[in-house]
C-alpha cells in the first residue's frame, strides 16, 4: 500500500515538472467551415515555427462563445458579428478567407451538377414542404432527370454553426416563409430532418443515407466527393459553385464601409455569383490578458495574410485580396490594445 | 510488518526489547496510538463525508448555473418542446421525451435477454461453460461507450437501414411507429443499442440473485416433479422479484445517462416524432453536441438545465434500484 | 396426462430455448462488434500511429501519439486524485462507520454516483474549473474523471476490506497495535489483492469514458505536456474522427478504438483472473 502511495506521489511531482516544461501553444476553436484550411495552416506554421497553434473546429456559436469566456486564445466564425454586439464582447474581428455552402444530395443515379434548384425549392425542402424528390417543383426544373419517388430525408447542423448562419441567411433572403417560421442564425427551430454535428457530420450523414440533402462547406463536398446541385442566383442564371462563382460573389464586397467588417456575401448580384457565399472571420479580444499570446496569434493570421493563398487555393477557399488584408491589419494595430500599448505594430 | 508495528511507537527511551515486548506497553506508545488513531479516522471520515460533499455540490452548482434558464421558463421548460436557440426559447420535451424513449426501448429489448442469460447461467449452462460465457457477457459491459457508438454508426445503423427497417416499413408499416424512411439511426436504434449496453448489468445482478435462490426451494420444486421451467417460473422467479426488478431499474438508470452511443446514433433532432424510425434526440445528445456551443447565458443555462433534470431523473430512479435491490444485501457498485 | 405432460415439456423446450439464444444473442453482439473492432483497427496501425501526431485533413500519414500520451496523463492523473481519497473513505466505511447514520448515507450516495450520468460530471466540471480559470485542460478532465472513479473504489474498497475477517483485527489489536496502525499493516494488506483489482477495473472504465472530457480537456491536434492546456484523447479524438467525413480519419478512429478496447478488455481479464486466483 505505501508502496502505491510513494508512486502516486512520484506521478504528482512528475506532472509538477510537466507544468513548467510547456511548449508555446495557442489555443483557438470554432468554425469547422474553415477547420481544414486551418488545421493546414498550423501545420505548415509549425513545422516553420516552433509555435504550436491548435485549432479545434466546434461550431462557429462555440468558437464566439468559448473566446467570449476566455477559454481560448482566439475564436472563429463563419456568422459575421455585428459592430455592437463586437464592442459588446470587447472583440475585433477580421476575415481569413471565403468560400460557399453548397447544397449536396445523395439520390441513386444523379451526378454533381445534375440537379437544378432554385432557393425558393431550396427553403420548401428545408421546410418539409416538399417532401419528396419526384415533386412537381423539382420535376420541372429537372426536365431529363429521373428523380425516385422516394421521400426527402433533410439533413442539418445539430450544432451552432456559420455554415447554418450562411444557409439560414440565403434562405430567409429568397423565401419569405423561411424568415417567418425560422429565420437565420447559428443554430435555428429547423422544421425537419436529421442533424449532424459539425460540417462532417452532416457530410457523413447525405454519405451514409439515402436520399438526403443536406448543406456542407465546399470543400467538404469536394473532399468527400458529394453530389452538389446547381443553383439559380440573383441574376436568375443556373452556377455551380467553384472558386470564381465565389469570387464573382464577393466582388461587391465593401469591407471598408462595413463597421466591424462583417460582410455578408449571400445571393449577391454578379452574373456568375455564388448565391450562398461568405466570408470566415477569426475573433479576438480586443485587450487581451496575456499579450505575448495576443501578438503570437496575429503572428500566425499575418503569415497566413501572406504565405497561405497557395495552400487556401488547394483546398478550395478564396483567399482575402491583400488590399483587404492590409485594411485588417491596420485595424488590429488600432483596435488591440494590451495594457493600453498596440499588440500589433510593425 | 511486525517492524511496521513499532516502527512509530517504540519511541526515544523505550529500549528496544521492551518496545517488543507487548506486555509492557508504556503509556506514551498508547497516546501516541490514540493521536495516530484520532488522525486517522478523522482523515477517512472527512473522505467519506467528501463523497457527500460531493453530491450536495454537484446539485447545487448545477441548480445555480440553470437558475437563469429557471426564472426564464419556470416549469414550462419541462413541457413546452420549442428548441430554437435563434428566438432565445427553450423547452426540454423533445430531450425528455427522447431520453426516456430510448431507454424504454432499451429495457423492453433488454429485459427478457438479459433474464434468458440469467436463467441460462444458473440454471442451465453445463459447469464447464458457466465461467467463459458469464465473462464474455460481461466484457460486453467493459466496452467503452463510445465504441458502441462508432460501431453503432459505421456497422450497424447500414445494418439496420439495409436489411432490419425497410422489413419493419413493410410488414408493421401500418403501426405509426414504424413508418418513415429507413435511415438505420433513430429512436429505435438509439434504444437497441443500448439494449446491447445494458444487458450485461441486468444478466449479471439477476444471475447473482438468482443464485441466492435457496436450493432447497427449487429442489422441493423438482421433486413434485415440475419442469426446469415450472421451476424457474413458480419458484426462482417469485423469489428474486424484487431484486429482479432493481435489477432492472438499474440498467435503466444506466441507459438515461448515456451518452455517446446515443449521440452518435439517435439523430439529433429536436423533434416528438411518433414513428421509432425517426431521428430523434436525448438530454444527453443535446449537451454532447451543443454545449460547447452556446454562445448566449440563456441558452447556456438552459442546456444546463437540462443536465439537472437528467441528474434527478437518474438520481430517483437508482436510488429506487437501491432499495429494491438492497433487500436481497446485494453489494451494490461493483459488476 | 399424456397430453398434459408433453405440453409442459414442450413449454420448458421453449423456455429453455429461449434462454439459450438469448445467451447466443449477447455473445454474437460481443463477437461482432470486437471482430470489426479489431479488423478494421489492425489496419489503421503502424509505428506512425504511435509515434505521430494528426495530419491535417488530406494529407497522408500522422498518428495519435499525443493522444495516447493524453489519455495516459488524464487517467494517472484522475488515478493520483480518485484512489487515496476513495480508499480512505472506504476505510472509513469498513474499519469506523460501519453500521453508523453517516456511513449509510455516504453508502447511498456512492451507489448512486456510481451511476450517474458522465456528462452531467463534465459539466459539473466546466462550471467549476474551466469556466473559472479561463481554460479546457488536462487538469480538468483528470477531475472529472476522478469524480467518476471516486465511488467505485469506495464502493470496491469498502467491500474488500470488510472481507478481511474481525477475528485478524482483533488478534492484531490485542497485541497492542493502535487501531489506524491494524489497519494500514494488517487490514489492507489482506484485502490489497482485491483493492488493486477493483482499482485496475476502475481505470479501466475511466479511460474509455468521452463525455466527461469533452468539456474539459477538450482536444489539441500537438502534443501537450503542459497540464493546464488542453490535450487530446484517445475517446475524443475518436468521437472527432469517426463524425468526420474522411476517410484516413475513420481508419485513425478504428486504430484508436482498437487501442482503447484492446487495453479495456486486457485489465478487465487480468482482473477476472486475480479474483479468481484468491478464490481458488
Amino acid at each position: 500500500m505505501r508502496r502505491m502511495l510513494l508512486a502516486f506521489s512520484a506521478l504528482l511531482v512528475a506532472s509538477g515538472f510537466a507544468v513548467t516544461a510547456s511548449a508555446e501553444l495557442l489555443n483557438g476553436a470554432g468554425a469547422t467551415f474553415p477547420a481544414p484550411l486551418y488545421s493546414k495552416w498550423s501545420y505548415e506554421y509549425a513545422k516553420q515555427t516552433k509555435l504550436k497553434l491548435n485549432y479545434q473546429s466546434i461550431g462557429s456559436g462555440g468558437g464566439i462563445k468559448q473566446v467570449m469566456a476566455g477559454t481560448v486564445d482566439f475564436g472563429a466564425s463563419d456568422a459575421p458579428l455585428g459592430a455592437k454586439e463586437l464592442k459588446e464582447a470587447d472583440l475585433v474581428q477580421f476575415p481569413m478567407a471565403i468560400g460557399g455552402v453548397v447544397p449536396v444530395v445523395n439520390v441513386k443515379g444523379i451526378a454533381a451538377g445534375q440537379m437544378k434548384l432554385t432557393g425558393e425549392v431550396l427553403a420548401d425542402i428545408y421546410l418539409g414542404k416538399i417532401a419528396n424528390w419526384n415533386d412537381k417543383k423539382i420535376a420541372d426544373l429537372n426536365p431529363g432527370l429521373a428523380l425516385p419517388n422516394d421521400k426527402i430525408t433533410v439533413v442539418h447542423r445539430s450544432d451552432g454553426s456559420g455554415t447554418t448562419w450562411i444557409f439560414t441567411n440565403y434562405l430567409s433572403k429568397v423565401s419569405p416563409e423561411w424568415q417567418k417560421k425560422a429565420g437565420f442564425g447559428t443554430a435555428v427551430n429547423w422544421p425537419a430532418g436529421v442533424g449532424g454535428k459539425g460540417n462532417e457530420g452532416v457530410a457523413t450523414y447525405v454519405k451514409r443515407i439515402k436520399n438526403t440533402i443536406g448543406y456542407v462547406e465546399y470543400a467538404y463536398a469536394v473532399q468527400n466527393k458529394l453530389n452538389h446541385a446547381k443553383l439559380n442566383n440573383k441574376s436568375g442564371a443556373f452556377v455551380d459553385p467553384s472558386m470564381e462563382s465565389f469570387m464573382s460573389a464577393a466582388e461587391s464586397a465593401d469591407w471598408k464601409g462595413t463597421p466591424g467588417f462583417g460582410v455578408i456575401l449571400t445571393n449577391q448580384a454578379g452574373k456568375g455569383a455564388w448565391p450562398i457565399a461568405g466570408a470566415t472571420f477569426i475573433l479576438v479580444p480586443e485587450s487581451p490578458k496575456e499579450c505575448a499570446k495576443a501578438k503570437d496569434v496575429l503572428k500566425f493570421f499575418d503569415w497566413a495574410y501572406n504565405n497561405g493563398a497557395a495552400m487556401a487555393k488547394a483546398l478550395d477557399y478564396v483567399p482575402i485580396p491583400k488590399n483587404v488584408s492590409d485594411l485588417m491589419e491596420q485595424s488590429w494595430s488600432k483596435d488591440i490594445k494590451c495594457n493600453s500599448q498596440p499588440v500589433w505594430g510593425k | 510488518m511486525s517492524e511496521n508495528l513499532n516502527e512509530k511507537n517504540g519511541g526515544p527511551g523505550i529500549p528496544a526489547s521492551e518496545a517488543n515486548g507487548y506486555v509492557s506497553l508504556s503509556a506514551r506508545r498508547q497516546s501516541s496510538g490514540k493521536l495516530g488513531d484520532a488522525v486517522f479516522k478523522g482523515v477517512s471520515y472527512a473522505f467519506a463525508l467528501s463523497v457527500i460533499v460531493l453530491m450536495a455540490l454537484l446539485f447545487i452548482v448545477l441548480v445555480k448555473e440553470s437558475w437563469l434558464s429557471i426564472k426564464a421558463f419556470g416549469f414550462s421548460f419541462i413541457y413546452t418542446s420549442v428548441w430554437d436557440p435563434v428566438a432565445q426559447e427553450f423547452g426540454a420535451l423533445p430531450s425528455i421525451y427522447g431520453t426516456l424513449v430510448s431507454s424504454i426501448i432499451a429495457i423492453v429489448i433488454a429485459v427478457p435477454i438479459s433474464l434468458g442469460i440469467a436463467i441460462f447461467l444458473t440454471e442451465m449452462a453445463p459447469k464447464r461453460l458457466k465461467g467463459p460465457i458469464g465473462t464474455a457477457i460481461e466484457l460486453l459491459a467493459s466496452i467503452p461507450s463510445i465504441i458502441y457508438g462508432m460501431w453503432g454508426l459505421f456497422v450497424f445503423a447500414p445494418f439496420l437501414s439495409e436489411y432490419v427497417e425497410p422489413f419493419l416499413i413493410d410488414y408493421l408499416g401500418f403501426i405509426p411507429l414504424f413508418t418513415g424512411a429507413p435511415l438505420g439511426i433513430g429512436m429505435l436504434p438509439a434504444g437497441f443499442i443500448l439494449a446491447i449496453m445494458i444487458i450485461p448489468f441486468i444478466s449479471s445482478v439477476s444471475r447473482d440473485i438468482f443464485q441466492m435462490v435457496p436450493s432447497i426451494l427449487k429442489e422441493s420444486g423438482y421433486g413434485v416433479g415440475a419442469t426446469k421451467w415450472e421451476v424457474i417460473r413458480k419458484i426462482v422467479l417469485p423469489y428474486a422479484r424484487s431484486g429482479v426488478i432493481g435489477a432492472v431499474i438499474l440498467g435503466l438508470g444506466r441507459a438515461l445517462g448515456e451518452t455517446m452511443a446515443v449521440t452518435f446514433l439517435i439523430g439529433n433532432a429536436q423533434e416528438i416524432k411518433l414513428s421509432l424510425l425517426e431521428p430523434a434526440t436525448s438530454i444527453s445528445a443535446t449537451l454532447a453536441n451543443e454545449f460547447t456551443e452556446a454562445v448566449e447565458d440563456l441558452y447556456l443555462s438552459s442546456l444546463v438545465e437540462l443536465g439537472l433534470i437528467l441528474f434527478i431523473i437518474t438520481f430517483i430512479v437508482l436510488a429506487l434500484a437501491k432499495l429494491l435491490i438492497s433487500r436481497f444485501s446485494y453489494k451494490g457498485g461493483q459488476l | 396426462m399424456g397430453l398434459h405432460y408433453q405440453r409442459r415439456k414442450l413449454a420448458n423446450y421453449i423456455a429453455l430455448g429461449v434462454s439459450v439464444g438469448s445467451a447466443v444473442f449477447g455473445i454474437v453482439f460481443l463477437f461482432w462488434i470486437l471482430k470489426d473492432v479489431f479488423t478494421f483497427g489492425f489496419a489503421a496501425i503502424n509505428l506512425d500511429f504511435f509515434t505521430q501526431v494528426p495530419a491535417p485533413p488530406g494529407e497522408a500519414g500522422g498518428g495519435m501519439a499525443n493522444a495516447i500520451l493524453g489519455t495516459l496523463t488524464i487517467t494517472v492523473l484522475a488515478t493520483a486524485f480518485g484512489v487515496p481519497a476513495g480508499i480512505l473513505a472506504g476505510t472509513y466505511l469498513s474499519e469506523y462507520g460501519r453500521k453508523s447514520k453517516t456511513a449509510f448515507v455516504v453508502r447511498f450516495v456512492s451507489d448512486i454516483l456510481v451511476s450517474a450520468p458522465s456528462i452531467v460530471i463534465g459539466v459539473f466540471v466546466y462550471a467549476i474549473m474551466v469556466k473559472p480559470f479561463g481554460g479546457f485542460s488536462a487538469l480538468a478532465g483528470a477531475v472529472a474523471l476522478a469524480i467518476i472513479m471516486l465511488p467505485v473504489v469506495v464502493r470496491t474498497a469498502e467491500e474488500m476490506l470488510k472481507l478481511v475477517p474481525d477475528a485478524t483485527r482483533e488478534a492484531a489489536l490485542a497485541l497492542g497495535a493502535p487501531h489506524w496502525k491494524v489497519t494500514v499493516s494488517v487490514v489492507y494488506r489482506g484485502a490489497l489483492r482485491g483493492i488493486v483489482t477493483g482499482i485496475m477495473l476502475a481505470v479501466a472504465r475511466v479511460s474509455g469514458e468521452t463525455a466527461p472530457l469533452l468539456f474539459t480537456s477538450f482536444n489539441n491536434s500537438f502534443w501537450n505536456f503542459n497540464l493546464t492546456e488542453p490535450t487530446a484523447t484517445l475517446t475524443v479524438t475518436i468521437f472527432n474522427y469517426a463524425m468526420g467525413p474522411y476517410e484516413d480519419w475513420h481508419q485513425m478512429a478504428w486504430g484508436a478504438a482498437l487501442l482503447i478496447t484492446a487495453m479495456v478488455l486486457l485489465v478487465t481479464i487480468i482482473s477476472r483472473i486475480i479474483v479468481r486466483g484468491r478464490a481458488g
